[in-house]
């Protein structure tokens, strides 16, 4: 299988006035083509960062180090030229919250045509209108609502035309930031639908990135746990979410109580306190501070991502103890 | 893959009624206004203390029967209903009165004048505009910058001066001249006396005579653009809508000026409509240090004597000035942001 994402070691530190911020610190991704990985961590931990590395959108305050290959090419050292080519036509965006993500005072057409026209050239534009209206009828929407404004159209049907703007130079890779996170469940479950239909329809690769384990478990092949910029557990979707040997991956994996659990459903377990500030990580294990399994020694080191039987791996020294 | 979702979108000709609506609302709006600026304009100087035949008098007149016959002359004799639908039939008739200072019509006195006002203010408004638009998109795209901060710190001087006060430098400076060097300009008026006006020689004699006060409005108004340009240009900046932009591959400069530019003029746009709009406030100060003869000086003049009707006069034309810049302004929002039609 070919690898279209590769992120070896990579990390991202923000220049703020009050000294460098650590958003990312040393993570390893691999996406190949057909298969969806799920990225999941609270608020803050680094998952959108390193969705923004992915095409060099990260802020100019922004230092990377590491390596970032999209199809087999390197992003951080490509010229503009060679970028800006490779934006949405080798790899595209999801990005979360529609409403925002869309350019209030252009219709729907407009914008998905403009990424059409930027990669493009010598596409006539009834070929053009065609292949909008193709690209809103592939993601559930009806080819006239090209004509629409972003705020006539409702939170389902905006993800949708997100979507659908994302497909529309035929990337080889999707990444999709918190693409449900304004919908409610309904809606959720149709985008993840669509989502995982058109990676089989496709066979493109694609990134999801989401606060919410259960969204994951039910689309993803492999799932990687972040946090505080590290990746902390990793394995199949299935295993990370019904087997979590992390106790932060347990953490999350409580917090969304599973139907047909009522002990879950009666008692949804939470996390105290809040993810640390990046620019004063504690020494040791960076989740020790809200660990219920902490002892002296996770004080000690941060501990590596030890590798488990099959392609699982978890960063806690404590893995397999009672 | 899911079900097509039903949702019928809306047909043109909705769609088109929504912007016809939109239009009549903001029409009916300003007909609304223009019609209490019309009643208000009435009563404001019906309730001014003192008698106006008195005030109007100054003492020119020494017996009650002069007095009186002055009254009737503009018919104060009458009941105040009366004189209102006098006020208001004549208004609507184009007739506004006659000047107490030059004897005649104040119509005809303020459409004289009121192409001049409007070429003095149109001009810098559009210049300062333009300018300052410039100026403020700069700004933010080099926010914190060497020229971002000399061009804040130089227009909020420019705006902090008091504009009559900037006229008069100028006059000082390019008009009387300074030291060794000439004056280059006209230190007022509109025409040279010795110029048809309606040759080309004379539009460019106008033009070299209206140079000082056009700049000087124009340093005066660049503030209030380049400001507001930069501030909402620094608010597109931040949006979610741009990171997309870039995403999709498009280069800087089309980001720049495809989305963030375009968004950002929509409040500088309703701005400019409405400071279009105070064409004879923005004048009085400046055609009295110019001297030249537009709305303003006339207003300016008819308070010092005080010459009642065309006082009313400048005063209903100005205000008639705001509520159809007002109008304006709106319906092209209305145009440039298809979310306000909704």
């Amino acid at each position: 299988m070919t690898e279209l994402l590769a992120l070896r070691d990579v990390s991202v530190s923000y220049g703020t006035l009050d000294g460098p911020l650590p958003a990312v610190r040393g993570v390893d991704v691999v996406v190949h083509a057909g298969e969806v990985v799920g990225v999941a961590g609270e608020s803050g931990c680094g998952k959108s960062t390193l969705a923004s590395t992915v095409l060099r959108l990260q802020p100019k305050s922004a230092t990377v180090s590491g390596t970032v290959e999209v199809l087999g090419a390197d992003v951080l050292t490509m010229g503009w030229g060679d970028l800006r080519a490779l934006r949405w036509a080798g790899a595209s965006i999801v990005f979360q919250g529609a409403l925002h993500s869309l350019n209030p005072v252009h219709r729907v057409e407009r914008q998905i045509d403009e990424a059409i026209r930027v990669h493009e050239s010598g596409v006539s534009d009834d070929a053009i209108e065609e292949r909008v209206g193709a690209l809103l009828e592939q993601v559930g929407l009806p080819p006239a609502r090209m004509r629409a404004y972003p705020h006539q159209l409702s939170g389902g049907q905006r993800q949708r035309v997100m979507i659908a703007m994302a497909l529309a130079c035929r990337p080889s890779l999707i990444i999709a930031d918190e693409p449900t996170t304004a919908l409610d469940v309904m809606v959720q479950a149709q985008i993840l639908d669509l989502l995982s239909g058109l990676v089989k329809d496709l066979g493109v690769g694609m990134m999801i990135i989401s606060h919410d384990l259960s969204v994951l478990a039910d689309v993803c092949d492999r799932v990687l746990v972040m946090y505080a910029g590290r990746i902390v557990e990793s394995g199949s979707a299935q295993q990370v979410f019904s087997d979590p040997q992390h106790p932060y991956t347990r953490a999350l994996s409580g917090a969304f109580p599973r139907i047909g659990d009522p002990a879950a459903r009666y008692a949804p377990t939470g996390l105290a306190g809040d993810p640390p500030d990046p620019r004063e990580l504690p020494t040791g294990c960076s989740f020790a501070p809200r660990c219920p399994r902490v002892v002296d020694r996770c004080r000690e080191a941060e501990p590596p991502l030890l590798q488990l039987e099959g392609e699982r791996a978890a960063a806690c020294i404590r893995v397999g103890e009672p | 893959m899911t079900a097509v979702v039903t949702n019928a979108p809306a047909p043109p000709v909705a769609r088109r009624r929504t912007y016809l609506s939109y239009v009549g609302s903001k029409v009916l709006g300003a007909f609304g206004s223009l019609c209490f600026v019309l009643v208000l304009n009435f009563f404001l100087f019906r309730v001014l203390p003192g008698d106006p035949a008195r005030t109007l008098g100054r003492g020119r007149f020494r017996t009650e029967a002069q007095l009186e016959a002055f009254r009737h002359t503009y018919g104060l004799d009458q009941s105040l209903p009366h004189q209102f639908v006098t006020y208001v039939g004549n208004t609507l008739t184009g007739h506004l009165g006659v000047s107490l200072r030059y004897r005649v019509p104040v119509s005809e006195l303020i459409s004289e004048r009121l192409g001049t006002t409007l070429l003095l203010v149109g001009s810098s408004t559009i210049l300062a505009m333009v300018i300052g638009v410039y100026i403020g998109m700069i700004g933010a795209w080099n926010r914190g910058g060497p020229f971002d901060r000399f061009s804040t710190g130089s227009t909020l001087t420019l705006y902090s001066m008091p504009e009559w006060w900037l006229g008069l430098i100028l006059i000082a400076v390019f008009a009387v001249g300074i030291g060794p060097f000439p004056g280059l300009f006209p230190t007022g008026g509109l025409h040279s006396l010795d110029v048809d006006p309606n040759s080309l020689q004379g539009w460019i004699d106008t033009a070299w005579h209206l140079t000082l006060p056009v700049l000087t409005l124009t340093l005066a108004f660049l503030a209030e653009y380049s400001l507001v340009m930069r501030s909402s240009l620094l608010d597109e900046l931040g949006e979610d809508y741009l990171t997309t932009a870039r995403a999709k591959g498009l280069r800087d400069v089309d980001v720049r000026r495809r989305h963030a530019a375009r968004n950002a003029l929509l409040p500088t746009t309703t701005l400019s409509a409405i400071s279009l709009g105070y064409v004879v406030s923005g004048a009085i100060t400046i055609e009295t240090v110019f001297s030249i003869p537009g709305l303003g000086l006339l207003a300016q003049e008819a308070l010092s004597i005080p010459d009642y009707w065309v006082l009313q006069g400048t005063f209903l034309v100005a205000a008639a000035g705001v509520i159809l810049a007002n109008l304006i302004a709106n319906l092209l929002y209305g145009v440039l942001d298809p979310r306000v039609r909704s």
